[in-house]
């Protein structure tokens, strides 16, 4: 128990020290943005690997997961008589917090992995020093354009996941709980805000960034072979993950609350 | 090649140090233009280090690295970006970037670097490594798909395709046949004579070094204990070189093994 705890502690400590590196790091890959050269197929290509291939993982766990809204909404809200509020949960929660979270922290643990392991495995075979010496920023050519794609690919991928969400609380409310279709996709539609969806879609930009920052960052950064790599792997996925609950929240209070 | 002509490479007191472990520990050491420099050395005695130290890779506590006259310690990115452009390197473990092809590794500081369009980086990658004794077959291939002596001669094809002032090889022919390696050293050679290229050489094999040597420099412990024309390598009269050169394991070199 206490080696558990202080396993935590130090993960949460090496973490705080990182936080200064890790903004500097960020910085200086989003300076390269401000001049030539950019490198189009270079950002295609993650784009591609983010959103289309994510696109299998991401449609299973939102369609599980807005027909579990359905279910646990109704058993739950059939206690004082709410059921009709099934549909307007399901959209709020999917928009606003589910699809956001659910798909960002599927993404972390696809992509983001996959990320510090390429530039990691590059790093111990000094294949970032060879770019330096062939005249190339390693940090344009290999960390601006994941950062570029991490941040416009998640908002397609999250917009998906809501839609698919939402579909999956239509099958569970409509087959199961015996809703009729044309009420549910009303009261789906009722009291949905613009703000709902838009607040989710930026959670997921900046959470996409956040990933491909984490995976960039510990890969750049591993050291001593396959077992840093490895190191490096497991820290994208971890600090990604807990920096989208905690940047989730935090974001939900800079929309919601006036 | 006279010594009053300026230095293409001024090292002064360069200090390099991983924790506790004082890799470089004050080199000293001067190449000429032109000029071919072979360090040797014993393994894990800091020759790649040093190397890395030069190109701006690694950056030394102290000391000072002039190339072509000017400081280049503590230079920042731009500064950085211009002398980097001297140089290639041919790395130890070879580098070559997994994602692209055999001829886009090649070429890729020609097309990267300095903005050439690929179809004419193309024609200079495959002439590059054509001088290395691989045909086209190989180009389109992924690094993965090679040997490791046939991945190192891509390295080096890759190291010389933008045709750069000064030219680093980490042990270029560890891996190769004898036969192979003799190709590698007249293509070394012929750099330096046809590119006008200075070279900085690391390796074991004394009868390359002896091949591509204007110059030996013989680093032990962090320092320079030993540097002269090659053809003085025989009569160094310096206890470290001798048992170098002909590879004993009794003398003033003691290898870190201990017996079971
Ligand atoms: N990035 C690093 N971090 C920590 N220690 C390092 C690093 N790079 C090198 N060293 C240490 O510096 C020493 C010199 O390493 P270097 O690679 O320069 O040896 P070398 O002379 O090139 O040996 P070899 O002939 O086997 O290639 C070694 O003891 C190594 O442990
Ligand atoms: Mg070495």
């Amino acid at each position: 128990m206490t080696e558990t705890l202080s396993a935590i502690g130090a993960v949460f400590l090496a973490f705080l020290a990182a936080v200064g590196g890790l903004a500097r790091f960020a910085v200086q890959a989003l300076a390269a943005a401000a001049s030539p050269p950019y490198f189009p197929r270079l950002i295609a290509r993650q784009v591609l690997y983010i959103g289309y291939y994510s696109l299998p993982v991401v449609g299973l766990t939102a369609l599980f997961t807005g027909m579990v809204l359905a279910l646990q909404s109704y058993t739950g809200f059939s206690r004082f008589n709410a059921q009709s509020a099934v549909a307007t949960v399901v959209v709020l929660s999917m928009t606003r917090e589910l699809g956001p979270v659910i798909a960002s922290l599927m993404v972390a643990g696809r992509v983001g992995a996959a990320m510090a392991a390429e530039i990691g495995t590059m790093r111990v075979t000094e294949q970032i020093d060879a770019l330096t010496t062939l005249s190339t920023d390693p940090l344009r050519y290999l960390v601006l354009p994941r950062l570029i794609a991490g941040l416009v690919t998640l908002p397609v991928l999250v917009l998906i996941a809501d839609i698919i969400g939402v579909f999956g609380g239509f099958l569970v409310g409509t087959y199961k709980l015996e809703f009729n279709p044309v009420a549910y996709l009303t009261q789906t539609e009722q009291y949905l805000e613009t703000m709902d969806v838009v607040s989710g879609l930026v959670k997921a930009a900046v959470f996409g960034f956040l990933i491909a920052l984490m995976g960039c960052y510990h890969g750049y950064h591993s050291r001593g072979g396959a077992e840093g790599v490895g190191q490096a792997t497991t820290h994208a996925v971890v600090s990604a993950s807990i920096l989208i609950l905690i940047f989730n929240y935090a974001l939900t209070q800079a929309f919601f609350s006036r | 090649m006279s010594d009053a002509a300026a230095p293409k490479i001024a090292l002064v007191g360069v200090e390099k140090s991983f924790g506790r472990k004082r890799v470089l520990d004050g080199i000293d050491l001067t190449v000429a233009p032109g000029e071919s420099l072979v360090i040797i050395g014993g393994s894990g005695t800091g020759k790649s280090v040093l190397i890395k130290c030069i190109l701006g890779i690694m950056r030394p506590e102290a000391g000072s690295i002039r190339i072509d006259g000017a400081e280049t310690v503590g230079l920042r990115r731009r500064g950085r970006e211009q002398v980097m452009r001297k140089f290639g390197m041919l790395f130890q473990g070879s580098a070559l970037f997994d994602s692209l092809s055999v001829w886009e590794n090649v070429a890729f500081g020609l097309v990267q670097g300095r903005g050439m369009d690929r179809a004419a980086a193309r024609e200079i990658a495959l002439k590059k490594l054509a001088a290395v004794g691989l045909g086209p077959e190989v180009a389109t291939l992924s690094p993965a798909e090679l040997s490791g002596g046939m991945q190192k001669r891509v390295a080096l094809a890759r190291a010389i395709a933008a045709e750069p002032e000064i030219v680093f090889f980490d042990e270029p022919t560890t891996g190769l046949d004898p036969i192979m390696a003799d190709v590698i050293n007249r293509l070394i050679v012929s750099s330096v004579r046809e590119l006008g290229a200075t070279t900085v050489s690391i390796t074991h094999d004394m009868v390359s070094a002896r091949r591509i040597a204007d110059r030996i420099a013989m680093l032990h412990k962090g320092r320079i204990v030993w540097q002269g024309p090659a053809s003085e390598i025989d009569r160094s009269d310096n206890p470290f070189v001798d048992q170098f050169v002909h590879g004993r394991a009794e003398g003033p070199i003691q290898m870190e093994v201990r017996a079971a």
